[in-house]
């Protein structure tokens, strides 16, 4: 049986759905007409009105907002209430330029508490569940959020945040969490360990994990499920909007539900900025719809996806988003060709590989060269150099003919490929522009 | 008769077999023979060591990837002839030989081992076996 943490509106008609969206549309627009003076100037210059939008179809009538908006009003420019009443501030790592700074009123956080708790309930935690957070706590959204929604639900959350793989596993066998939230590389990480230490996973409590913040496949998915036992989900989010729980899987995983009595999703066509049908891939573009301190209107997110309102196995109408099949931005250009680190990753670990990969570009003289590293696995090896090097070839010629340049293969020890306890860094492109 | 022998993946860079080598050292194993077989980007380290076991253990901990597999080693007298003699053995029996190597201890004062690995280990071994030819076994490697 399906659990619902609201029902009524998890379950609602497009036509409830509708209605909300057009009354808190329009109340949003207008305070931040009122209060930010980025979105007055913006509308001006537009020559729309506050009044001239009447519900999601007058939608595309507003401006965009963009990531280099936020870092312009650096740090409190976009905020849409008197600080009196922001109770918390968290801030996006600053990885790609300088970090921006968000704010959250009280009902701000009980707005995403509740958004993370339907995410519980969908995927059958109950009360009595021992939410174990490794995300790290701190400025980055990722442990607070998943609190936020664990302390609305009542579970008990267990703040271990990230690092110290060892204390990690201790604990979950020790106070047996239930549930483990964390980014997906981390979580691999975690059952590889675990593995390490001799640790049946098959006999602790843990039995389902929420990860996200990192672009992961379905293929890693299988891996993490696996080594440690779950059922593993997806969740979404980004610092901008709110942080993880905009959208989130349910017990289908069969893409994530977007939380639209809150955030409207829009797939637009990166270059026109057209709409894009279900199905079609294109720039996620969010709108927050009742959030009181920092209430983005049409922001870019530079992720690539795709939405379908297709009616879900589980009951809920909301609309669901696919895992970010990539980003406009993290495309890499090679020797002109477009190449998206996911499609690598995806052929490592349909072959079997460790997902444990580094992508390295370089330039040559003129020639761009892409060299992808990757952790020999035990069953790979032989003592036999043929077979070790039909393993390299193997992949050399998929990795060909799915990105349509060549790629070196380089086949090092485990352990070698650099891994963080965040965000895998991936990509090393070591070109000069 | 078989002897166990561990084969390493060697990364190509700096350091990469002398850490392997060392690690050994440190955790005291002797080795009986050593070879490396290498490509352009990578190599296959081959040991005879006094306790597998032991030497596994120690490189699985630091994250080296070895496996054991079984070969042959046969005692060679130290004259012409005497390697082409066993060769022309397995070639006349059908048997392909992936690799060899030899080796020599103070025991053997005249002559040599030599280790080598067939497609077919077992009708290698038969053919070794049914011609008389002298092959050592673990207990052999232990105690040298």
């Amino acid at each position: 049986m399906e659990h619902y943490y609201q029902p009524e509106i998890e379950t609602a008609s497009r036509e409830t759905l509708t209605r909300i969206q057009n009354d808190r549309l329009v109340k949003t627009v207008k305070r931040v007409y009122e209060n930010v003076p980025l979105y007055r100037q913006r509308m001006d210059e537009a020559g729309v009105r506050p009044e001239d939008v009447k519900g999601i179809e007058d939608l595309r009538k507003l401006p965009f907002t963009q990531k280099q908006d936020l870092r312009d009003t650096y740090p409190y420019g976009m905020f849409a209430v008197p600080m009196d009443d922001v109770v918390r501030l968290h801030a996006s790592s600053g990885t790609t330029g300088k970090q921006i700074v968000v704010g959250y009123t009280q009902k701000d956080l009980d707005m995403w508490g509740e958004c993370v708790a339907r995410m519980l309930s969908a995927i059958g935690a109950e009360k009595k569940d021992k939410l174990h957070v490794a995300y790290g706590f701190g400025l980055f959204t990722g442990g607070f959020g998943l609190y936020e929604g664990a302390r609305r639900m009542g579970c008990t959350s267990i703040p271990v945040s990230s690092g110290n793989t060892a204390r990690q596993l201790t604990i979950m066998q020790d106070f047996e969490s239930d549930i483990l939230a964390c980014t997906p590389s981390y979580a691999m990480y975690l059952g590889e360990s675990a593995e390490k230490a001799g640790i049946d996973t098959k006999a602790l409590p843990l039995r389902a994990g929420i990860f996200g913040a990192e672009p992961w496949t379905e293929e890693m998915r299988k891996g993490i499920e696996k080594s440690l036992n779950i059922k593993a989900y997806d969740i979404y989010g980004l610092t901008e909007i709110m942080g993880p729980g905009v959208s989130f899987e349910c017990s289908c995983q069969a893409g994530m539900h977007v939380n639209e009595d809150h955030f409207i999703i829009e797939i637009l066509d990166p270059e026109t900025h057209e709409p894009l049908p279900d199905g079609q891939k294109g720039e996620i573009v969010f709108t927050c719809l009742d959030k009181e301190a920092f209430p983005l209107i049409r922001f870019r997110t530079k992720d690539i996806g795709t939405v379908t309102h297709e009616k879900c196995a589980c009951g809920r109408t909301f609309v669901r988003m696919s895992k970010p099949m990539g980003r406009t931005d993290d495309m890499l250009i090679i020797r002109g060709v477009n190449v998206f680190p996911s499609q690598i990753e995806t052929v490592l670990l349909q072959t079997g590989q460790s997902p444990n990969y580094q992508i390295i570009v370089d330039r040559v003289g003129a020639l761009d060269t892409l060299e992808v590293q990757v952790e020999l696995s035990e069953e790979q090896f032989s003592d036999r150099v043929s077979d070790i090097s039909r393993v390299e070839r193997d992949l050399t010629e998929r990795l060909k003919s799915l990105l349509g340049i060549a790629a070196k293969v380089t086949l090092v020890s485990p352990g070698t490929v650099p891994r963080s306890e965040g965000k895998a860094k991936r990509v090393v492109d070591k070109r000069r522009f | 008769m078989f002897i166990k022998q561990l084969s390493v993946f060697v990364e190509n860079k700096q350091g990469a077999l002398s850490k392997i080598i060392s690690l050994l050292s440190a955790g005291g194993i002797n080795m009986r023979a050593v070879s490396i077989a290498d490509t352009q980007d990578f190599g296959v380290l081959r040991v005879i060591v006094n306790d597998v076991e032991k030497a596994t253990a120690i490189l699985k901990d630091q994250n080296v990837i070895v496996s054991a597999s079984d070969v042959i080693a046969v005692q060679l007298k130290d004259e012409p002839g005497a390697l082409a003699a066993v060769l022309e053995l397995l070639s006349a029996g059908g048997v392909n030989v992936e690799y060899l190597y030899a080796f020599v201890t103070p025991a053997t004062a005249s002559g040599a081992y030599l280790v080598l690995r067939a497609r077919n280990n077992a009708k290698a071994e038969k053919i070794l076996l049914d011609n008389g030819v002298p092959m050592i076994g673990e207990e052999e490697i232990r105690a040298m």
